[in-house]
């Protein structure tokens, strides 16, 4: 069906090769998820592949903040888990800080701590991501546990409850388990052990989205602070548009496993060539909308096990025709900086 | 302090708000769920931690109650108290829970358990919590239909169908084997929120029902909860961060700030004219679309643990408009302008003069 991917979405192999700090080339990840054998058998169901990520390309420079967004299920938790090495690539390349960290998901320990220790990931899900046996205290300080063990015991305490106040919350808590906090207080614990090691890159998918919006303004302003101070680099992942349009360099639209457009983010706000980009910031609820229907995208989310063919976005996509529902559209290069994978756009039927 | 809201006694015809107790809502209809002096208690060895303080409040059937406020204020635990799933040594120290006019806060635990799911819909915070990871989602939702429904296997087969269709799980008839773990954050979510629809109960408590969702599929859930208020008179409790959902879905607002209802009232006054100075900080955090600031706003300093709640407002050391009295007097909610706010500022005898110039005011306007 995508016998011409392992072509497309690879970053222009003009940009400076020298402050790129990620490069993920033609990113892969498929999941089996077939019924289990016996119920294959009985009910002569096949093999059913899931392609969760399915050609994505994108590079990331030193100290600068590139998003994800896209509809829920479209792969951006997948791409991040794919860029940490929690789960092994079906396909593609990562090439980080010049290394290629492709296997990185199959190398074992201290083999990984000299890569591992320069990045951090804050998950979704901040309660599957803290042990719920540990004090807040062990939680936050273990990676400087593993990454720095020359550091005294004290120096570690001390460092841990500075971190629970940069985070907004105080260094008491620090003997307090998981469970005692809120939901919101829980995804700041997960943001201070993310700190604790000073990462040079972090991947934050959702990182905010349990917080009320005086902590989140709180904790993005941190972010922000530290990018300014040791030139952080961030994947970021958030379905708020506001957040994103808040924090991001840059933008990658995801639709169903492939990026639709990836563009500047004052740009993509302004002026998103993509018409499922169009869509989706269009679907923004607002205060001002109080009582007011919001636009949403108009029809079926595709199954991701059988997606369309062609363009994934033909069936929802008010300007679809033929040449969409045959052949996969590459992205391609506009003068404005923006990258756009459809062909009517890049026919010129599409602004 | 006190905890008899004395100035709010004669405010009852401001709209639905009705704090006092006695009275119906607005549209004379009596509440789903009332909520009384609700005060939660967790014994710890360095003395009482109070979770909850002096929680009044009312939802009328077809109504949506979205509850906001600061990371840690008590929302969750108002919830939790409400379905008393309270962690130990967590307890209800005073306060009554009437659903539907009967008392329930004081039932046997054998008498409570089965208004859960079948009475009283929760969507909880963590989807996890309510997933079992060892059994598929298919699984998990015929189970609770049928403890709920009188359906037969097929029946409740087609049901759960019918229950993921809704909230938006494309192609469901191909993922109903799948495990808990093969779906995505936001596909987890919305299989919660299929579960707590299952039975159709009257109330539902939808604890961040929409944080893992994007927008698109947000607003189909958010408009499946308004149309089951429209339709079965179902009353639910809101609780989120995202002002936008709130604006969008709620009737009613009600804010929270270290374990108290600080202000109350009608989504447009709360959200435009917020009233109480917390409210105000609040509004003015949220990240605009329409424009890029260097510095988002934020309100300085951070809310106190529940074991050093200050005398007096709790929300004194932060204010900008902070006096004297604000340290050492309570404040109960009194109207504002056309909402309820726990602050001196409303006082309607001797209001405090509010503190011109500072972040307080301009706050509200950097929107
Ligand atoms: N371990 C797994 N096994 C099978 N399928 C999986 C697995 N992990 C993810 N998937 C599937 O891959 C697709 C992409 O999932 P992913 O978690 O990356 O989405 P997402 O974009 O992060 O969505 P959300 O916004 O809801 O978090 C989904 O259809 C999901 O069901
Ligand atoms: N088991 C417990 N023991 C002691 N304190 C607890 C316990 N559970 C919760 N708390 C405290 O009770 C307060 C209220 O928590 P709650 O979960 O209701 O907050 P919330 O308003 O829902 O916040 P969020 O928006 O972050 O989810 C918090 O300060 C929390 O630390
Ligand atoms: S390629 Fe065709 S179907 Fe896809 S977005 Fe562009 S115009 Fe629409
Ligand atoms: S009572 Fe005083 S401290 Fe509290 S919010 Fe009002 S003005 Fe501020
Ligand atoms: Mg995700
Ligand atoms: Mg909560």
């Amino acid at each position: 069906m995508c016998a011409d991917t392992a072509m497309q979405q690879t970053p222009p192999a003009t940009a400076g090769q020298a402050d790129i700090l990620l490069e993920a080339h033609d990113l892969a990840r498929y999941f089996d998820v077939s019924k289990p054998w016996l119920n294959r058998v009985i009910e002569r169901s096949e093999r059913l592949t899931l392609k969760a990520v399915d050609g994505v390309g994108f590079s990331i420079r030193r100290g600068e903040t590139l998003s994800l967004v896209g509809e829920s299920g479209c792969g951006k938790s997948t791409v991040a888990r794919l860029v940490v090495g929690l789960y092994g690539l079906t396909r593609g390349r990562l090439v980080f800080d010049g290394e290629d960290i492709s296997d990185l998901a199959s190398r074992t320990g201290r083999q990984t701590a000299s890569v591992r220790k320069r990045f951090q990931m804050i998950f979704q899900d901040p309660y599957a991501s803290l042990n719920p046996l540990w004090r807040v205290g062990t939680i936050i300080g273990e990676p400087l546990r593993f990454f720095r063990p020359e550091m005294s015991a004290a120096d570690r305490h001390r460092r841990v409850g500075e971190l629970l106040e940069q985070v907004g919350m105080s260094a008491p808590d620090a003997n307090r388990y998981p469970h005692e906090f809120s939901g919101g207080q829980r995804q700041r614990i997960s943001i201070a052990r993310a700190l604790a090691n000073e990462p040079e890159f972090m991947i934050c998918d959702e990182p905010t989205s349990a917080l009320d919006v005086s902590v989140q303004a709180q904790i993005l302003n941190l972010m922000r602070d530290l990018q300014d101070e040791y030139g952080l680099t961030y994947l970021f992942i958030s379905h708020d548009m506001a957040v994103v349009k808040h924090m991001s360099d840059r933008i990658a639209v995801m639709y169903l496993g492939r990026i639709a457009e990836i563009a500047p983010a004052e740009q993509l706000f302004a002026n998103a060539h993509h018409p499922y980009s169009k869509m989706l910031l269009e679907a923004v609820p607002s205060l001002e909308g109080a009582g007011k229907e919001r636009t949403t995208i108009q029809g079926e989310v595709p199954n991701p096990v059988h997606p369309p063919s062609g363009c994934a976005f033909h069936p929802r996509c008010p300007h679809a025709n033929a040449r969409c529902k045959a052949e996969v559209p590459r992205l391609i290069t506009r003068s404005d900086g923006s990258e756009v994978a459809c062909h009517g756009v890049e026919e010129g039927r599409l602004p | 302090m006190s905890s008899t809201p004395s100035s709010v006694e004669n405010s009852g015809e401001q709209n639905a708000i009705a704090v006092t107790g006695h009275e119906p809502g607005a549209a004379g209809q009596e509440p789903v769920l009332s909520v009384r002096h609700l005060r939660v208690e967790f014994p710890t060895r360095h003395g009482t931690l109070v979770a909850l303080d002096d929680v009044s409040f009312d939802i009328a059937p077809g109504e949506v109650l979205g509850v906001v406020g600061e990371s840690g204020a008590g929302k969750s635990m108002t919830g939790n108290a409400v379905i008393r799933l309270l962690e130990p040594p967590g307890r209800i120290a005073e306060g009554e829970v009437h659903l539907s006019g009967r008392r329930i806060d004081d039932l046997p635990e054998e008498r409570f358990v089965p208004l859960r799911g079948r009475h009283i819909g929760m969507i909880f915070q963590d989807p996890l919590t309510s997933l079992n990871p060892l059994f598929s989602v298919g699984d998990q939702l015929i189970e609770t239909i049928r403890t709920h429904l009188p359906m037969n296997e097929r029946e409740a087969r087609e049901e759960a169908l019918k229950l993921l269709r809704e909230v938006g799980i494309p192609a469901p008839e191909n993922r109903l084997d799948s495990y808990p773990h093969q779906f995505s954050g936001g596909m987890r979510q919305r299989v919660v929120i299929a579960l707590a629809l299952a039975a159709r109960p009257e109330f539902i408590i939808a604890d961040e029902p929409t944080t893992a969702l994007d927008v698109s599929v947000q607003a189909q859930i958010l408009a499946l909860l308004k149309r089951l208020c429209a339709d079965h008179g179902t009353a639910v409790m809101l609780v989120t961060h995202d002002m936008g959902v709130i604006a969008e879905t709620a009737d009613r607002v009600a804010v929270m700030y270290a374990g108290r209802l600080i202000e109350i009232g009608p989504v447009d006054e709360v959200v435009r004219n917020p009233q109480h100075p917390y409210t105000k900080g609040l509004m003015a955090s949220i990240p605009g679309i329409e424009k890029r600031l260097e510095r988002l706003y934020q309100i300085e300093g951070s809310m106190p643990r529940l074991a050093a709640i200050p005398a007096g407002c709790a929300f004194n050391p932060r204010c900008p408009h902070a006096q004297e009295r604000c340290r050492v007097q309570r404040p109960d909610l009194m109207p504002a302008e056309g909402s309820l706010a726990a602050c001196w500022l409303h006082d309607p005898v001797d209001p405090l003069p509010p503190r011109r110039g500072e972040a307080g005011e301009e706050m509200a306007h950097v929107r």
